[in-house]
């Protein structure tokens, strides 16, 4: 595995062999030295042309713990400011001898591009509203957690699916390893090519959640939304809100994630936010969780140390 | 004990040589486990550390061993090296896979007794050690092995060996534990004339 772009193109085993791997990492985090020397000396660089203090923090600690160097370019005050383009951009940190480039950007294909441009690792941290992997990997993770495993689970995914590129990856990742995966949302909200996806849309909640094991909800998307998609947050919330009285419909151990951050009182209640209502949300594992799924990917991609390419 | 001719395979020309059988690996691990309780007279603060894989279910005979000499239970972890090693870019296997390591004791003011299958250049039980102190810092770190082969890289020397067995580097050996492998043996394999 070279690259991690999309989990539509990452094979089932390859999935797996992450997840395995992230499963070793977890037991490093519970230790009073979180750190291991296996990935010193090589640099990961993180370029984040979008917003995100929590993906981004994550792959810092995820490096760091590894003994890598991380190193964060804050876009709005590099030269991009200035009008160099993308592909100077990478193509200057892999001469500054960056041995992964984490990236995130609005584009999407953006990473792809990278990809066929560097003989760098390229991970994608989110392009546009394409892929989003290593958010469906953690989820992935978590689930398998809680469940002991993906295969014939019913998953719904809730809320603003169009815009998300977690669910996307989600969708991918899910399939490949078994799950039956229902999207459930207001039309307006849904992707046109849903049809197309190997999932079940429903557009009534209490039929989407009717028996479900596990149901990840989606924030909804303020800064995506500039075209009246919803007539409201409040009409929003009472159609598709999860809370302890909605969750009644899917199964009594139903698993609930957000990728965060949440909108409390919005797409998600309070209650069930804070596990208060006998409900098990794994919103704060599936962070930890989000950690060592990265030293993982970082591992893979970085660990055995790549030769010069001229 | 040589009771069986050397077995050769005729493709590849292997020879397989058998080097312990079941009691003979039970017998050297009666022995290193009375060897282990004189050494440190007693149990006392002492911890078992299987270094993955094979490491592992020794420190666990070990450890009902010396429940049997002594009467007393000794802590029992298992340790994977996967992440200190020194050779990720030059291992023709490629990048090792990674397992979690289990520690069940605070290991500060210990007497830690590290256990592996073979003991060859010293390279696993310096790893062991980079990891083993990272992970606190125990009063003594003791190594028992189930067999030497010599060719040591460096300096790095057991406190307790079930059986010294001189090798030609080029030569494997092969350890079978009925935990992970079905069966109780230690073979030697080469290339025979």
């Amino acid at each position: 595995m070279r690259h991690l772009l999309t989990l539509r193109e990452t094979s089932k085993q390859d999935i797996l062999h992450i997840l395995q791997t992230a499963a070793s990492f977890k037991e490093i985090l519970q230790r009073p030295v979180k750190k291991v020397p296996t990935l010193r000396g090589r640099a990961m660089v993180t370029l984040f042309y979008e917003n995100s203090t929590r993906t981004r923090t994550s792959f810092e600690m995820a490096a760091k713990i590894m003994s890598a160097e991380a190193i964060n370019i804050a876009v709005a005050q590099s030269s991009v400011a200035k009008g160099e383009s993308l592909k100077d951009t990478l193509l200057t940190l892999q001469s500054l001898k960056a041995d992964c480039i984490v990236m995130r950007h609005y584009a999407a294909g953006a990473p792809e591009f990278a990809a066929k441009l560097l003989h760098t690792p390229v991970v994608n941290a989110g392009d546009g509203r394409h892929e989003h992997p290593t958010q469906a990997l953690l989820d992935l993770f978590t689930i398998q957690h809680y469940k002991g495993t993906i295969e014939n689970l019913t998953v719904a995914i809730v809320g603003d699916i169009a815009h998300s590129r977690v669910a996307r990856s989600n969708i991918w990742g899910l399939t490949k390893l078994g799950a039956k995966v229902r999207l459930v949302g207001p039309r307006t909200l849904m992707p046109k090519d849903a049809d197309q996806l190997p999932v079940s849309v429903y557009y009534d909640l209490k039929a989407g959640l009717e028996g479900a094991d596990v149901v990840n909800v989606l924030r909804i998307q303020t800064e995506r939304q500039d075209r009246g998609l919803l007539p409201g947050l409040r009409e929003y919330s009472r159609l598709y809100g999860i809370s302890a009285s909605t969750l009644r419909y899917a199964k009594p151990d139903v698993l609930v994630l957000h990728p965060g951050p949440m909108n409390r009182g919005v797409e998600i209640s309070a209650e069930v936010a804070d596990g208060k209502c006998g409900m098990q949300c794994a919103v704060t594992e599936q962070v930890t969780n989000g950690i060592a799924v990265r030293m993982a990917v970082l591992y893979l991609l970085m660990g055995v140390p790549q030769p010069e390419e001229s | 004990m040589e009771s069986e001719h050397p077995k050769t395979d005729a493709l590849d020309n292997l020879q397989t040589v058998p080097l312990m059988d079941a009691d003979d690996i039970r017998r050297a691990l009666t022995r290193v486990a009375h060897e282990i309780v004189e050494r440190n007279r007693g149990v006392e603060n002492l911890v078992l550390i299987g270094i993955l894989t094979r490491g592992a279910p020794l420190a666990q005979r070990l450890a009902r061993l010396l429940y049997q000499i002594e009467g007393t239970s000794v802590p029992v972890g298992r340790l994977d090296i996967g992440l200190y090693r020194d050779d990720y870019g030059t291992n023709p296997k490629g990048l090792p896979a990674v397992a979690p390591s289990d520690i069940p004791v605070d290991l500060n003011e210990k007497r830690v007794v590290l256990v592996d299958d073979v003991l060859f250049t010293g390279r696993t039980v310096r790893a062991a050690l980079s990891a083993l102190l990272d992970l606190g810092r125990p009063a003594s770190i003791q190594l028992a092995v189930l067999l030497d082969r010599g060719h040591r890289e460096l300096p790095i020397r057991p406190d307790f060996v079930g059986k010294n067995v001189p090798t030609a580097r080029h030569e494997h050996i092969a350890v079978h534990l009925s935990e992970t492998d079905g069966e109780d043996r230690v073979l030697l394999q080469r290339r025979g004339a």
